[in-house]
């Protein structure tokens, strides 16, 4: 055989071969299990209802003492947003230390601009809004993470190893959501697991147990009798910045237009 | 303290874990890379598309070019809060990141420059080993260059002509296929920013085509720079070993800076430095008459508290003004030294508006955040990340020239290529 006919050989070889092949599917492991009707039977999501946060901040607080996240300093893998919109229009918002302390003063805390004062008649409406990591389910942090170390567990919450970050920040600059920072000790990626050591063992967050008015809530979006559930697929409820195809699993109830 | 918080400052509402997470380094990490990328471009035009009268700053942008490489990772690490992991993108890349092609573009490209690099000096290796082996007694150091120069030969001793013309051959395919890696090696560090979608800034797939353009700017000023002070350097010590030694050749035959090689390398430089301009003037058009969501607090930053710094420093000073020193007929090198380096000034601008100004505004989109450069450091973290560790940074490649000038001499060297 000469050099011409065994390539003509091969190309009819190859092209033979492709059509058959065609003909297969390749299975994506991870949505056959998603389909079979015993694979993951759990997919975590958070339920805020803002109309029932007064911005007290005990969640804020417990989450810092429950995830060993140094009292003092300013990052929090969860925070509440205080929302001031006057008469005229205009929103103040701010989030002092993240709400560790709640919000102690009516004065607006604008950082390197001071405090501003309103005046309490030029008051429209006022509301607390709890952040927290969104466990999106399309999670652009674990996309950019150029050695792997963040990643989603089955049960949809994106988790850290701790070992493995390289501190890169690169996820930090991803998240558009502003959840994530660096850990003052450990120097590596820090967010919100929504604690995961916890509801994996059947307990609830921390930030949830603390909550004393129910504005947090915990559930399991694949089983349709959990109350969150419930509230998610029949309430009315939002979610934040949808236009970055992150697909968030926290659902807010009473979410407003002012909130970023 | 955490991390960012020594250098961040912020205004009106911006979220608690937000600062300034990619400072100084950052900045760096886009401007070697890209004078890395240029430098190669510019030693390519010669060898590829045979353009002469670019032999001489050719051979040494191709060395200027290998020694800015190492200095290319080194921000990357000063910047990792875990350096010691950072190999770790290499050995176990995550391949749905960006930053994962890092390890194959750069070694690519470090290993395609190499082997350009043996090929243009194999000649040199081998004619500098055979005279010291022919040496009767050599003196330590000499032992030691034997050594060195003949390893470098990689046993390949043959220097006939027919087997030069095939090093000849081989320059020439690397050069070619060195010029997609090294437009690859700067577009990737475009694509890290662009692809950034949380980032309003960032967001745009010009983003590459910017970097190269501006990459290929600055490489080149950056070599004419350096080959025009080089130059002079040498002519001056030549003058003052002279009154040592009489026996030394003069200033005048020791060979100079050619003009024409400044015209011909500016003409070049000034053809990417509009497109560069062009493609940033479209972004910036396109962005104000899109008007999308973020525009508002982009244009405030672009237009407010940012407009110094990109309007009069990076575009006036550092485009326009260069722009014009070019263009105006009768080029002299004092015009086109001053030129240069403020083209450099202007791309180095550019990557400080992009990177800083990228994270001037929150996410919220309803607060600022300002960057304070460290410039006494006072802990490792504003050492490495203020204004010592940047200018370790832009040393570096200097300290690796002279030290790779005496392996691959860059100006006493007369080849055939």
């Amino acid at each position: 055989m000469n050099r011409r006919d065994f390539l003509k050989n091969s190309i009819t070889v190859i092209a033979g071969l492709a059509v058959p092949l065609s003909a297969l599917e390749l299975i994506n492991p991870r949505k056959l299990l998603a389909e079979k009707p015993d694979g993951s039977r759990v997919r975590w999501a958070f339920l805020v209802d803002t109309q029932a946060c007064v911005g007290c901040g005990f969640c804020v607080k417990a989450c810092k003492t429950e995830n060993e996240i140094p009292h003092e300093t300013n990052i929090t893998r969860t925070w509440v947003e205080r929302y001031v919109v006057t008469k005229k229009g205009k929103t103040y918002v701010d989030s002092p230390k993240g709400a560790r302390d709640g919000f102690t003063t009516d004065r607006i805390d604008l950082n390197e601009e001071g405090l501003q004062e309103i005046n309490k008649d030029d008051v429209e409406k006022a509301f607390f809004v709890p952040k927290l990591c969104n466990q999106c389910e399309n999670p652009a942090c674990v996309q950019v993470c150029p050695v792997g170390a963040t990643y989603q567990t089955p049960d949809g919450v994106v988790l850290v190893d701790r070992k493995h970050c390289i501190g890169c920040a690169y996820c930090i600059m991803a998240c558009p959501y502003a959840v994530r920072s660096f850990h003052p000790e450990y120097k590596t990626a820090e967010k919100c697991t929504f604690c995961y050591h916890r509801i994996t063992k059947g307990m609830k967050t921390a930030c949830v147990d603390a909550c004393p008015f129910g504005a947090r809530k915990i559930g399991n979006l694949r089983d349709p009798d959990d109350p969150v559930t419930k509230t998610i697929m029949s309430g009315r409820i939002g979610v934040l910045k949808e236009q970055y195809g992150t697909k968030p699993q926290v659902y807010y109830i009473g979410l407003s237009k002012e909130v970023k | 303290m955490v991390h960012g918080e020594a250098w961040t400052l912020k205004e009106l509402f911006v979220y608690p874990n937000e600062y300034i997470y990619w400072t100084i380094q950052i900045v760096m990490y886009p401007f070697m890379t890209g004078l890395v990328a240029g430098a190669f471009v510019l030693s390519s035009l010669y060898h590829v598309f045979g353009i002469k009268q670019l032999k001489d700053i050719a051979r040494f942008s191709l060395v200027f070019s290998f020694a800015l490489l190492p200095v290319a990772m080194i921000p990357l690490q000063l910047h990792l809060q875990h350096p010691e992991r950072g190999i770790e993108v290499m050995l176990t890349p995550h391949f749905t990141s960006a930053i994962a092609a890092f390890g194959i573009a750069f070694s690519t490209y470090g290993m395609i420059v190499a082997s350009e690099l043996w090929f243009v000096y194999r000649r040199h290796f081998v004619e500098t080993a055979l005279a010291l082996r022919a040496k009767p007694d050599k003196s330590p150091l000499e032992r030691f260059r034997y050594l060195l120069f003949s390893t470098l030969t990689l046993g390949a001793w043959d220097i006939s002509a027919h087997a030069l013309e095939k090093d000849e051959k081989a320059v020439k395919i690397m050069a070619t296929v060195g010029i997609p890696v090294a437009c690859l090696l700067h577009g990737y560090a475009g694509f890290i920013f662009g692809s950034v979608k949380a980032n309003a800034l960032w967001t745009t797939p010009l983003m590459p085509f910017i970097f190269i353009c501006s990459a290929v700017v600055s490489g080149i000023a950056l070599c004419m720079l350096v080959y025009m002070v080089t130059m002079e350097i040498r002519k001056l010590m030549a003058g003052w070993k002279r009154k040592q030694d009489p026996s030394l050749p003069s200033p005048e035959a020791i060979k100079s800076m050619e003009m024409y090689e400044i015209t011909m390398t500016s003409r070049y430089l000034v053809y990417a430095l509009i497109a560069a301009l062009g493609l940033e003037l479209l972004d910036l058009l396109f962005r104000d008459y899109a008007k999308f969501q973020s525009w508002e607090i982009v244009r405030s930053v672009i237009f407010g508290q940012d407009f110094v710094n990109i309007f009069i420093v990076q575009y006036g000073l550092g485009n326009l003004v260069p722009l014009t020193l070019f263009l105006l007929p009768r080029i002299t090198a004092k015009r086109a030294a001053v030129a240069t380096i403020l083209v450099l000034m202007g791309v180095f601008m550019m990557r400080w508006n992009l990177v800083i100004g990228g994270q001037a505004f929150s996410a919220s989109f309803a607060g600022f955040m300002h960057y304070e450069l460290p410039i006494i450091p006072h802990d490792i973290e504003t050492f490495k990340e203020g204004l010592i560790g940047a200018i370790l940074v832009g040393i570096t490649p200097f300290v690796f020239f002279w030290g790779l000038n005496k392996i691959f001499p860059v100006f006493k060297y007369d080849d055939s290529h």
